[in-house]
This record gives structure tokens, sequence and C-alpha cells, in this order.
């Protein structure tokens, strides 16, 4: 399908202050095609796509759009020559209806300034018809899912008469069966000749919906490729610039025999049904599912933040009763949550500050914070963790979110916790700050901390963890040795097709 | 797509929450019709509507500004200038009845104007930037009265106060609560009919998305809050008007029952939500719950207490019956 590129960006580069954001990198996108956009973070991908959005202008390059050379200065004039973005966080006003949200800003009118309604409200229908959605043009999106109101937003685009959706990460926040869904939708838009940019870092999705890929790796152009031409490790191998297997330098396992944390038929509600398992001291035990899989519910459970339904939960042998968060702290269980800067960090306040946040009881004298002592430890961790800020003064907020990551986890190491749960604890991480936190993660368990790693990656489940448990529906539907599995048999086990056929035979 | 939940059909925690303010002054009314004979009297029903008409009018103000995602503290100072300068103008300076009035609601709008250039562009907290034209409004209505009162500013005036307007088919109607009406009736259809409306929610709902949608979120701003200033000034005047002369200290707290007017309304703190009808009832339900205090004797230290409580129960039942929406 040797078409003419809709879209052709040729030779574009950008400098920030200090940083080579993009170097002569070459992007084009036909009609009707599904181009994936793959690369670490800070690899250039959204830099690129917005100057596409005409955020950013280029330093040098030009964009040629349907055979012509255009500037786009501005979202607007992105928006006029048919380019839509659909963000990853969107874009929806909540409490506006979706016939409101289609047409804001562009609202049919009868007369100057007076709203023509009932037209805003049938063109809204048609564009939501068009893509066969149950949506209500007269209802709150925010009633609405994730998953249908970004469909709402592609209505909107459609409505814009978008020839090309740049989609950023649609499916970061959806569930199994809405990203079947979603990808749905998107055929039928390819089939109507609408060009779409997906961005994602889920390999199984790239070979599942998209005709090419271009890889990004510190804002140079690595590779076009047909998506028949490759494997899901050539791509890794692209953006990673070396073999997978280096970035999880694994060392020795060091499980121990003792069971720290015992988990027995824990339930709540519908998220969370039935779950066992044991972890031991030193182990690092892998909870790997899809986004909506329980796994987040799971560990909240564990650590108190949430009331369990049934179910017991063993610390060293001993049953617990963990009502609150503060139970589980007592018990020198600790939680690196998913949502690093919104529940992990103090952002306004120092690093230190930080660290010492929850060891502050034990650094008091009298009422009075021992500042001297604090600052000692927060030296000395800011030194172990490796935490590369100017000082333990500085805001925390100005870190890196490996940084910041690296601050959360010397929090908890400060109370000496026995088992450690880290939610999701590399995403918005670059490369190298990952690997930096896996040596973290195993130096842990060396000392003979239970870990526990939920991860949506599954080369990082399987390059980390000892043992790999699968969550689908809220309930554990696979447990595999981390050295001898494969990413296809976790797939099959998060997706529930494995445990279907288990229950059949 | 899957079929969810709630895609059509009557939301009843919506209705609920909407109705919550409506309700409540209901089961007021009916209170305090058993509790006194003269509550329900046709007098003592047009002495609750004239006495809060101000209240109504700049609460409506208050709601465009907390719709739009902020707040206006200004509107009692605001509105004590403006029965000052409208009295000042006819009495010191000879100036007719109608010129005074569109100077005055000129200035009202200015003054919101100016509120919204320092949030817009000075980028003050609303909060603060409201709080300190509340101070300064204070300040120049003191200087231009020299602390004390105006009065004589002839029938004309005075007619807004206590006159009756002759109706069709209704009869004689007091002429405060015919602006009142026509002043909601002017700001339900701006807010639900026109483009301004919209903005106005789509600002308040989610600002970057309406800047993204092209939305002059500058613009909006300060057309709303011109608007809480303006009205403000009507108010003040409609004030000065019943009270025969322009009281410097007038309208002292009259942000706070507005305020309140609007939350009881179910109108958002945090901007996006809520409507202009609902936070007149919010308003009428204030000026009920005084007048029946009034007439069944209790004294007014009692009085702020239980109208502290009657918000906190509101508003409790609100954020009750949110959750058990979202269920």
């Amino acid at each position: 399908m040797e078409t003419q590129p809709l879209l052709n960006m040729q030779g574009i580069s950008k400098s920030f202050p200090g940083v080579k954001a993009l170097q002569n990198v070459d992007f084009d996108v036909r009609p009707g095609e599904i181009m994936a956009l793959v690369g670490e973070n800070g690899a250039g991908k959204s830099t690129l796509m917005k100057i596409l959005n005409g955020i950013y202008r280029p330093d040098d390059g030009q964009i040629n759009w349907d055979g012509q050379t255009v500037q786009l200065n501005s979202p607007a004039d992105s928006q006029h020559v048919g380019i839509s973005m659909i963000h990853q966080e969107l874009a929806l006003v909540p409490y506006l209806d979706a016939g409101k949200n289609i047409y804001l800003g562009r609202e049919p009118q009868l007369a100057p300034g007076i709203v023509n309604w009932r037209q805003l409200y049938a063109d809204a229908q048609r564009n939501l018809d068009t893509l066969g959605l149950d949506v209500a043009v007269r209802t709150p999106v925010r009633l609405y899912s994730i998953a249908q109101q970004q469909m709402i937003e592609v209505a909107k685009a459609l409505s814009m008469n978008a020839r090309l959706i740049v989609m950023d990460e649609p499916t970061s926040s959806l569930t199994d069966r809405e990203v079947t869904t979603l990808f749905e939708q998107m055929r039928g838009l390819r089939e109507r000749g609408v060009a779409i940019v997906f961005i994602s870092h889920r390999m199984d999705e790239i070979f599942d919906i998209c005709d090419r890929v271009t890889v990004l790796r510190d804002g140079e152009l690595v590779g076009v490729e047909n998506i028949d031409n490759l494997t899901a490790d050539d791509i890794i191998q692209m953006m990673v610039g070396r073999e997978v297997g280096q970035i999880y330098e694994r060392g020795e396992a060091v499980i121990q025999d003792k069971v720290v944390l015992e988990v027995e038929n824990l339930s709540r509600g519908d998220l969370v049904r039935d779950v066992s398992f044991r972890l031991h001291r030193g182990e690092i035990l892998g909870f790997a599912g899809l986004v909506g899989a329980g796994r987040t519910e799971l560990v909240e459970t564990i650590f108190g933040a949430a009331t369990p339904t049934a179910g017991t939960i063993r610390l060293n042998g001993e049953t617990v009763n963990i009502t609150h968060p503060s139970d589980a702290i007592r018990y020198g269980i600790g939680l690196v949550p998913e949502d690093r800067k919104g529940a992990g960090l103090f952002l306004r306040m120092s690093v230190a500050a930080n660290i010492v946040m929850s060891y502050l009881r034990d650094l008091l004298r009298f009422i009075f914070i021992d500042h001297g002592r604090a600052a000692s430890i927060s030296d000395r961790f800011i030194d172990e963790l490796n935490v590369r800020t100017p000082s333990r003064q500085q805001i925390i907020g100005n870190l890196s979110g490996g940084n910041q990551q690296k601050v959360v986890i010397a929090k908890w190491l400060t109370l000496e916790p026995q088992v450690l749960i880290l939610d999701e604890p590399t995403r918005g991480i670059d490369v190298g700050a990952k690997s930096e936190i896996y040596k973290l993660i195993h130096g842990l368990a060396a000392s003979g901390v239970g870990v526990i790693m939920i991860s949506s990656e599954l080369p990082e489940v399987l390059g980390v963890a000892d043992r790999v448990l699968v969550m689908h529906e809220g309930h554990i539907t696979g447990e595999f040795n981390a050295q001898d599995t494969t990413q296809d048999e976790i797939m099959q086990a998060a997706t529930g097709t494995k445990a279907k056929r288990e229950q059949s035979a | 797509m899957t079929t969810e939940r709630l895609s059509t059909g009557i939301r009843w925690g919506e209705v609920l929450r909407q109705s919550i303010v409506f309700i409540v002054l209901l089961a007021l009314i009916l209170l305090f019709a058993t509790l006194s004979e003269r509550f329900l009297q046709p007098r003592n029903l047009t002495n609750i509507l004239q006495q809060n008409v101000h209240i109504i009018i700049v609460t409506i103000g208050v709601t465009l500004t907390m719709l739009v995602g902020g707040i206006d503290l200004s509107v009692g100072s605001v509105a004590a200038l403006a029965g000052a300068v409208s009295a000042g103008l006819i009495v010191n300076n000879g100036i007719p009845f109608w010129p005074s009035v569109i100077i005055t609601l000129a200035m009202g709008f200015v003054i919101g104007g100016v509120n919204g250039g320092l949030i817009v562009w000075g980028k003050l907290p609303p909060f603060v930037a409201t709080l300190a034209m509340l101070g300064i409004a204070r300040g120049l209505t003191l200087l231009y009265t020299q602390g004390r009162p105006i009065s004589g500013m002839g029938d004309a005036y005075t007619f807004w106060g206590r006159g009756d307007v002759p109706l069709p088919l209704i009869g004689e109607v007091p002429a405060p609560i015919v602006v009142a009406i026509v002043v909601i009736i002017v700001f339900a259809l701006l807010m639900n009919y026109t483009r301004y409306g919209l903005h106005v929610y789509a600002v308040g709902g989610n600002e970057d998305t309406a800047r993204l949608a092209g939305i002059p979120v500058n613009r909006v701003k300060i057309i709303t809050y011109g608007l809480s200033g303006l009205l403000a000034a009507l108010a003040g005047m409609l004030l000065t008007a019943r009270l025969f002369s322009a009281q410097p200290q007038t309208g002292v707290g009259l942000e706070l029952q507005a305020i309140a007017a609007s939350v009881l309304g179910g109108v958002s703190l945090f901007g996006g939500v809520g409507n202009v009808l609902s936070a007149v009832i919010g308003g009428l339900l204030i000026g009920v719950l005084a007048n029946g205090m009034n007439l069944l004797r209790v004294a007014s230290y009692q009085q702020q207490m239980i109208e502290g409580g009657v918000l906190v129960l509101a508003v409790a039942v609100d954020t009750i019956s949110r959750r058990f929406q979202r269920q």
C-alpha cells in the first residue's frame, strides 16, 4: 500500500536549553493507517507530537500535510488542517454533557451569542452515531466510563473533520474489555481513511492494532518498519538500544525459608476475590495483570487503606488485624503507591522532610524535632539510594521521577519494613533510573525484606521478580516462576483465557 | 460500546440534589405556617420577598463568579458604594434619576471588571482580589459620604423600594419584586441559552479544556465579575430605595449571605456546577428562615446559630446524596 503520505515531517529538530529533544527526525503517516510511535520516556515522542499540535515550533525541518508544506503555529492551526490530539488526561469538562463537550467553543448559533441547542444536539448525536456509541448527548460526561469519555473525544475529533488523530497512551487507564472496544473503533476509523498515531508502551497492543512502527530513542529516529517484519523483542531493542536482559541485572536469588506475609482467602467485594498467597523473606513477588484486574485494590486492602469483606492476613505466622494504614505501618508493611505525586510525596517540601516524614516520632526530643539527626538520616539515605539532588533541602517536586521514587522508598526504609509493596514503581521513569530502582529492590530483598511488586510491564515483572502471580477480574489466575515462563503464558492468565481453559478441562 | 449505567433514564441522585433546596424551603414554610398564623398572610409573604430582593440579586452575581470557578467577596461593599453614589449624584450633583442609575450600574460593572482584571492579569486568587475590593469599596463609600447617610433622593428613586407596579392580570406588585423577577429571568436565560452561559460552565468546569477549545477564558471571567459588580450595584440601589437613604454601613456581611444562599442552592465552591434558579431559592430560604424566626420571636443571637446550622445541614445532605449517586 504505497499511498501518498497524509503527514510527512522531515528533518525535524528541536532543542531546549541544555537538551536536544529531537535531532533530524522524519515521521510520516499515510491515510487509513495506524502508526505506532514508541520510545522510552524522554525519547522525544511528546516533543514531536507537540510540534505536530502547534504547541512547539521546530528549530529545523518541515511539515508536509497532504502534499503541501504547512506552518503549525498553534493548536488552532493544527485543528484547522485536520489534526486532532487526544491527550492522556482527558480534555472534557466533566459536568457538561456530551453534546456541549463536542461543540465547545464551536457552538452553532441562532443569533450572535445565542446557541442553537437543537442543531448542536442533533449534530452531536450524528457524530456519536457514526461511531455507533451508546452515549446520550444530554448526559454529563462524568457519568460515563473513561473509555466512553475517550470515544466522546474521538467523536469531537471527527466533528472537526479530523483526518489524523493522535492518541497518547489511550489505553493506560482502560480495562481489558474497554481496550477491545477502543480497538474496534480504531479499526472502523482506519477503514474510513482516518490516520491514527498510536502512542503506547504495550507491545501486545501495538502488534494487535498497528500497521507500522516508528521508534525514537534519545531524540533520534531509530527506525520505521512494517509491524509484520518485527517482533516485540526487536522493538524493545530498538527502543533501549541494548539487549533487554541487560536492564534487569538479576543477582542471586536470596529467598529465605521463613514466610513473612501470608494472605488467605482475602476478598474485597467484586474487586478482590478470594486471593491467597505467601511471601517469603527476601523474595520478590511480582503481580502481573491488566489495568483494573484488582492488583492495586489487593495491596490497598493488605495495607489497610480499604476494608476487606473476607479473609485473613498473617505476619510471621500470627494473624493480624489491619484496619488502617497506621496498623500496617506498625506491623512493618510499607506501600509505595502507584500515584507517586498524589499519594507518595509532599511535593512542595524538601527531600529531607519527605524522607523523615514517617520517622518523626523517633526524631522527637520532647516535642521538638531533632533536626541534626533528621539531617544525618536524610543524608545517609540520599547517599545509599544514590538520590541525585543538589542538597537535602531541595524541594522534591524539582527532582526527576526516578529520584522522587527513590525518596519514596527511602521514606519506608527509615521504618525498616519487613514487607515493602511497590505499585508500578517505575511508571514514568526513564530507563537509566529504572535499572537503579531494580537494583534497589534487589538490595532490599537481599537484606531480608519481602517485596511485592505490581507492574503492568511484563518484561519488568519477568526480569525483576522471583515469582509472578497473575490477576484477572479480582482472582489470581496464574502463578509462575519468573525464570521459566513467557510473556505469552502470563498474558493468557491475565486475559482470563488460560483460567477458562483450566475450568473446562 | 458496552451499555453502561445511566445512559438514559432518570438519575434520582441528581434529581434529589437539584431539588433539595426546594424541599427544605417547603419544609420551612410548612413549619412556620404551623407555628405562626401570621406567616402565611399575604402581607408577610410580600414582606419576605421585598426584604430579600437585594440578597437574591446579589446571590445571582456571586453564583456566576462561583460557576466560573471563583468567588466575589466585594458585593456588600459595592452595594453600599452604589447606594451612596446613586443618591449622591441626585442629591448633591442634581443629576436626574435615570442617568444616575445608569452611571451607578456602569460603575458596578467596572469595579467588578477590575476584580476580574486583577484575577486574570494580576494572577491574584479571586478570594484575595475581591477581599481587597471589599475593603477598598467600603473605604470609598465612607470617604464619599463622609460617614453620613444621604437622603432626599425624591419619589422617582424611593418608588423602587416601596412603590407598586400595576401589572395586567396580576394587579399591584411591589416594584422591587418586579425588578428581581426581571433580573432572575434575564440571568436564567443568559446562563441557559447563550454562548456566554455555556462558556462560564466550561471555564469553571475545566479551564484548560476551555482554553484548548478556543474559549476566550479571560474575557469570560472579566465579564462574569463585571456582571457580579453590576448586580451588586443594582441591589445596593434597591436597598437604598427601600430605606429612603443611603447608609454607608449598609450591606456589611451581604457577601456571606449570598455565598450561603448559593451553596444552599447547590452551587459548587469549586466551579462549574450549579444553576441560577436554585441559588435564588437558596436566597429565598435564608429570607424565609429569618422572617419565620422573627415572627416566632427568636432572639437574634440564636438566629445566627440556627442559620449556620441550616447551612451545615443542607450541605451535609448534599454531600451524602452525591455519595449515594456515585454508587
